[in-house]
């Protein structure tokens, strides 16, 4: 049994521009069931993270309570992190996020952490269009106490004892729509060649972007009759949109069909080339973008890829004024500047 | 590209590295295995079965495995300097099994008191006509073994120093063979292939080694003959005790390991400045690196980069020689040397001694024999059957195809055996050929545990301890390498990463979760479309241009795509098994042994029929 992982890695690992291979990006050997997909999503943030040149020691992972809350551990160990109760990631991340708006934050949780006992505090998040990953590890289980049926299930998915599950679900990708989330998506965790460069494009989106990753829980969820399970997500996935990130200051190489592709500039001066599975939608209207989800999930398919993208609207540290240093680099003083100021303060209300 | 084809038994034996570059297929994992259990009789008995001279080898193997080893292709992320790591001590390991063993006498193959009436005579008593005996008498073949010498061994015993072999390791491992039944004619030179043909053998194995030295003559040369002396020549009358000294003054002409033996003998025999000369650089000589480095510590300089112009001799004797400083120009990937256009350099010497290579050499081999030879002088010798262009004689070692080592003529005498068996049952050396013993079994104990260590170490490769120069350099039969004790064995065997404990993917049990990939700490797994080699070379999950190194391709997976698994850096941690969660891939510990003329007990070849 093997607790540690070797130390031995390929002798010929690319190096990214901070000189760094993949390894330095890695966390502790993972102690989740061999096979969950929450693996995979760990595996595409250490390859997103390590692609984007971003320093380890630049990043906050915030995360839940959960099987994929437990993930943070197994990837990015050089970085910040914290661990925090069941539903409460987003309170969390957002005052870490006030204190250093510098970090970026790589928010993990689960489809129970999100969407049952979290649900208040993911609606608030995304309305807030705080500057985050929001990574839904969305497996339709609680898969860490034992595979009860989630809010995210599927109605008539068949749980492992064999009973249907009575319930309309909740799909995130659609609240996250309808409440202002600027960078919406979907993804498989069976699918990094899609799902790295939708991290990549997320991680480098200003403002709120939740990618909802199909996540199959191998243990409690994944027999016949699941709508979560490898095989029915493989059978029933339908791409809309092929994302190719383009870093900032480099040529747009990838070829795709003249008029089948949009071109979208995030604030970093990357871009994402989009090429369309369907010739008409585009991820730039919202009306559009609803209209796709309900008529893919009329025809009982999963469609991913980058659903709904709005680069215009300014992040939760803009509408709230926070300002240019972060403030945890501010001084006591500046911080609280003392009875004097409060009480001249109180007056100004008098 | 196809499937790979576990079933073929080299598949899995190319990845056991150190294996497959012995030219005995020595199952090195395994042994290696059982001396960390110490369980050293069985360690050696595989050895023996495989290459019939473990402690000899132990000591002295040119060890090509050990450059092959996996572990110098890794380089460890805590490693201060972010090199590769150092292989196993595989050979040193060897001899930890022949030190520490006990009694073998259960393992040894019963020779019947009744024999098969076949009668074959073995020319030389190198390591290659031993190895022919052995595979031979347990079926009941009648072997007379002619040598010049007074005692068995070959090369082992009358050229490789008893500091690095001591005589009592050689005379247990070659009485071994010979008190088999073997009829020792020795003191008798062979003078006439011819005369033995006429006698009443059924086949004829010549294992004559590659016995003539190369002279050098240049100025002088004759008048400085009394000291001037042929290396394997000198090393013999030496190991016989014909020659007890040497002058305190000794050059020795040339780079290779003969010339690192014939100095190390000089400081032992009277040479207070015993000096190694050769024409290349340092780093270019032929010698192993260890060897260089055991001149090195007992103090011998080497001049590199210096051509031998003359004997200088003062009133008719030898005084010293004249050099030329030369410099090593590569053009094309060819060397020439270049004088630098200084001044020669004298070098002072009482004794020469000339160790600048050896050969074949047949005087009495007659035409009239029909055996062929080549523009080298070397027999026309079939590569797989060893069989000459007299149907009736076999060459193999050292007088097969030139001068090698010792593991390499065991090889040969291991097919020749088996050649001259199905030669005389009148059955087809090539197409009767028996296939190599190959043996696959699940290393699966529980959940997540196997029967072998699976996790890495990280130690470096330990030393072995060596005897101090003061009581070293004062006796010639002082054994300087001390090997390994039992402790430093274990650590080291530790540093094995099971290269034989194959990873085995079952297509139709993966989900294409990838777990796999995501776990494997050296990128070895990719699930892609599949392409010809080169195309999917450059498609996988990491850099995968060691074109010698296979690429392990499944079938077709429920996605269209197929698993590939570059061999190269493989761990064999048996990560990607513990981290799959439908045993698609399961370690599967692979034993891959020579098929031998008869069958030789052993732990992997199955108990002596008594026992
Ligand atoms: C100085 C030196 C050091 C070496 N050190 C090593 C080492 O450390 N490790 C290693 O692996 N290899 C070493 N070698 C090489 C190794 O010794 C040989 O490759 C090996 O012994 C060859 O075995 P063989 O069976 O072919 O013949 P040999 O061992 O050469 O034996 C041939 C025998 O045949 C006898 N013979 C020859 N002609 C006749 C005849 N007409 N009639 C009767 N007898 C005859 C010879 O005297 C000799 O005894 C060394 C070689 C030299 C010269
Ligand atoms: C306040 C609180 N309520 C309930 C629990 C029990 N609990 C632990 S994990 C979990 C559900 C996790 O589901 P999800 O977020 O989907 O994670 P998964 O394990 O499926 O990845 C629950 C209900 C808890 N730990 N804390
Ligand atoms: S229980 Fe399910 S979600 Fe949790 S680690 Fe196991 S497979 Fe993953
Ligand atoms: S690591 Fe062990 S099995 Fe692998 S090549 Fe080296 S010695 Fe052989
Ligand atoms: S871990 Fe097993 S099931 Fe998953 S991709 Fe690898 S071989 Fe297939
Ligand atoms: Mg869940």
């Amino acid at each position: 049994m093997s607790y540690q992982k070797p130390t031995f890695r390929h002798p010929q690992l690319p190096r990214n521009g901070l000189d760094l291979t993949r390894s330095s990006y890695e966390g502790l050997i993972s102690t989740l069931c061999a096979g969950c997909g929450h693996d995979s999503i760990s595996a595409a943030v250490i390859q997103a993270c390590w692609e984007l040149d971003i320093e380890p020691h630049r990043v906050a992972k915030v995360s839940g309570i959960g099987c994929s809350s437990k993930s943070p551990t197994y990837f990015l160990n050089k970085s910040h992190g914290f661990n925090s109760v069941h539903g409460r990631m987003p309170s969390v991340a957002t005052g870490a996020n006030v204190a250093n708006h510098e970090l970026t934050y790589i928010g993990v949780s689960g489809d129970g952490d999100s969407a049952s006992i979290g649900m208040g505090q993911f609606a608030h998040v995304v309305r807030r269009n705080l500057n985050m990953l929001y990574l839904v590890e969305n497996n339709g289980c609680y898969g860490l106490t034992k595979g009860q049926d989630s809010a995210t299930a599927d109605e008539g998915s068949k749980s492992k004892s064999g009973l249907e599950n009575p319930f309309e679900n909740i799909d995130l990708v659609g609240v996250a729509l309808e409440i202002g989330a600027t960078f919406v998506a979907r993804s498989f965790s069976g699918d990094k060649d899609q799902l790295v460069p939708l991290m990549k494009a997320a991680l480098s989106h200003r403002g709120f972007a939740l990618i909802d990753v199909i996540s199959p829980c191998v243990t409690f969820n994944n027999h016949h009759g699941s709508t979560k399970s490898y095989d029915y997500t493989r059978d029933h996935i339908h791409t809309g949109n092929i994302v190719d990130f383009v870093p900032a200051r480099s040529e747009i190489t990838a070829h795709y069909d003249a008029g089948d592709t949009t071109l979208v500039d995030l604030h970093d001066g990357s871009s994402l080339n989009l090429a369309k599975a369907q010739p008409d939608y585009d991820p730039g209207d919202k009306g559009a973008a609803v209209n796709a989800l309900l008529k893919s999930r009329e025809k009982g398919e999963i469609l991913t890829g980058l659903i709904y993208i709005d680069t215009t609207e300014p992040d939760f540290h803009e509408v709230m004024s926070l300002g240019a240093a972060p403030l945890n680099s501010l001084s006591q003083e500046t911080l609280c500047p003392g009875n004097e100021q409060l009480q001249k303060l109180n007056a100004g209300f008098r | 590209m196809l499937p790979t084809d576990i079933k073929d038994p080299e598949y899995f034996h190319k990845v056991v590295d150190c294996q497959y570059a012995c030219p005995a297929h020595t199952p090195v994992p395994e042994y290696i295995r059982l001396i960390a259990r110490r369980q050293y009789t069985e360690a050696y008995v595989i050895n023996w079965e495989s290459n019939v001279f473990p402690g000899v080898l132990g000591r002295t193997c040119d060890r090509p495995c050990e450059p092959a080893c996996r572990r110098g292709r890794l380089v460890s992320e805590t490693s201060a300097d972010g090199k590769p790591e150092e292989p196993v001590a595989i050979c040193r390991l060897k001899r930890v099994a022949a030190d520490n063993k006990g009694d073998i006498s259960n393992w040894l193959p019963q020779v019947p008191v009744e024999k098969n009436g076949k009668k074959i005579a073995l020319v030389g008593a190198g390591p290659a006509s031993l190895t022919v005996a052995r595979d031979l008498l347990p079926l009941g073949y009648i072997i007379d073994l002619y040598d010049e010498n007074p005692r068995g061994g070959g090369f082992m015993r009358s050229q490789i120093p008893s500091f690095r072999l001591p005589v009592e390791v050689l005379d247990e491992e070659v009485d071994r063979v010979l008190d088999l039944g073997v009829n020792q004619i020795f003191n008798q030179r062979v003078d006439s292939l011819e005369a033995l043909l006429a006698q009443d053998y059924d086949a004829i194995f010549v294992g004559t080694g590659a016995p003539r030295g190369r002279d050098l003559d240049l100025p002088g040369r004759e008048e400085a003959d009394a000291n001037v002396h042929i290396g394997i020549d000198w090393l013999k009358s030496v190991a016989f005790e014909h020659t007890e000294q040497v002058g305190k003054k000794v050059v020795v002409l040339g780079g290779g390991n003969t010339a690192m033996d014939c100095c190390r003998t000089a400081r032992r025999m009277g040479g207070e400045q015993v000096t190694i000369t050769v024409r290349s650089t340092f780093d270019a000589m032929k010698a192993s690196p260890w060897e260089k480095d055991d001149a090195l510590r007992e103090g011998i300089p080497f001049l590199p980069n210096h051509t031998p112009l003359t004997y200088v001799c003062d009133n008719g004797r030898l005084v010293g020689m004249t050099f030329d400083r030369v410099e090593s120009v590569y053009e094309d990937g060819k060397r020439r040397l270049v004088s630098t256009g200084e001044e020669p350099v004298f070098v002072e010497a009482d004794d020469v001694l000339v160790a600048i290579g050896q050969e074949v050499s047949f005087p009495w081999i007659e035409q009239s024999t029909g055996i062929e030879f080549n523009e080298w002088g070397e027999p026309v010798v079939d590569a797989t059957t060893f069989q000459s262009t007299n149907p009736k004689v076999f060459f193999g070692g050292d007088a097969a195809f030139g001068p090698e080592n010792i593991i390499t003529a065991v090889a040969h005498g291991h097919q020749v055996a088996v050649s001259i068996d199905l030669c005389l049952n009148e059955k087809d050396m090539l197409a009767d050929r028996p296939a190599p013993g190959t043996h696959l079994f699940s290393t699966k104990m529980g959940i997540h545990e196997w029967s072998y260590d699976s996790p890495v170490t990280n130690d470096e490769r330990f030393a072995v301890p060596h005897l101090a120069n003061e009581v070293a350099l004062v006796d010639r039969r002082a054994e300087v390498e001390l090997g390994f004790d039992p402790q430093i064995a274990f650590a080291e065997a530790e540093r094995c990463l099971n290269c034989d404990v194959q990873t085995v993917f079952e297509e139709k049990k993966c989900i294409e979760c990838d777990a796999c990939v995501d776990i494997c700490p050296t990128n070895c797994i990719s699930f892609v479309g599949n392409a010809d080699e080169k195309t999917l070379r450059a498609t996988l999950s990491a850099p995968a241009d060691q074109t010698d190194q296979d690429l392990y391709v499944s079938g077709d997976l429920p996605t269209g795509r197929v698993m590939v698994k570059d061999e190269n850096v493989c761990l064999h941690c048996g990560l990607c098994a513990e981290r799959c969660p439908t045993a698609a891939w399961d370690m599967q510990q692979f034993s891959y042994t020579v098929t031998k003329a008869c069958r030789i007990p052993g732990p992997l070849t199955g108990k002596p029929a008594n026992v």
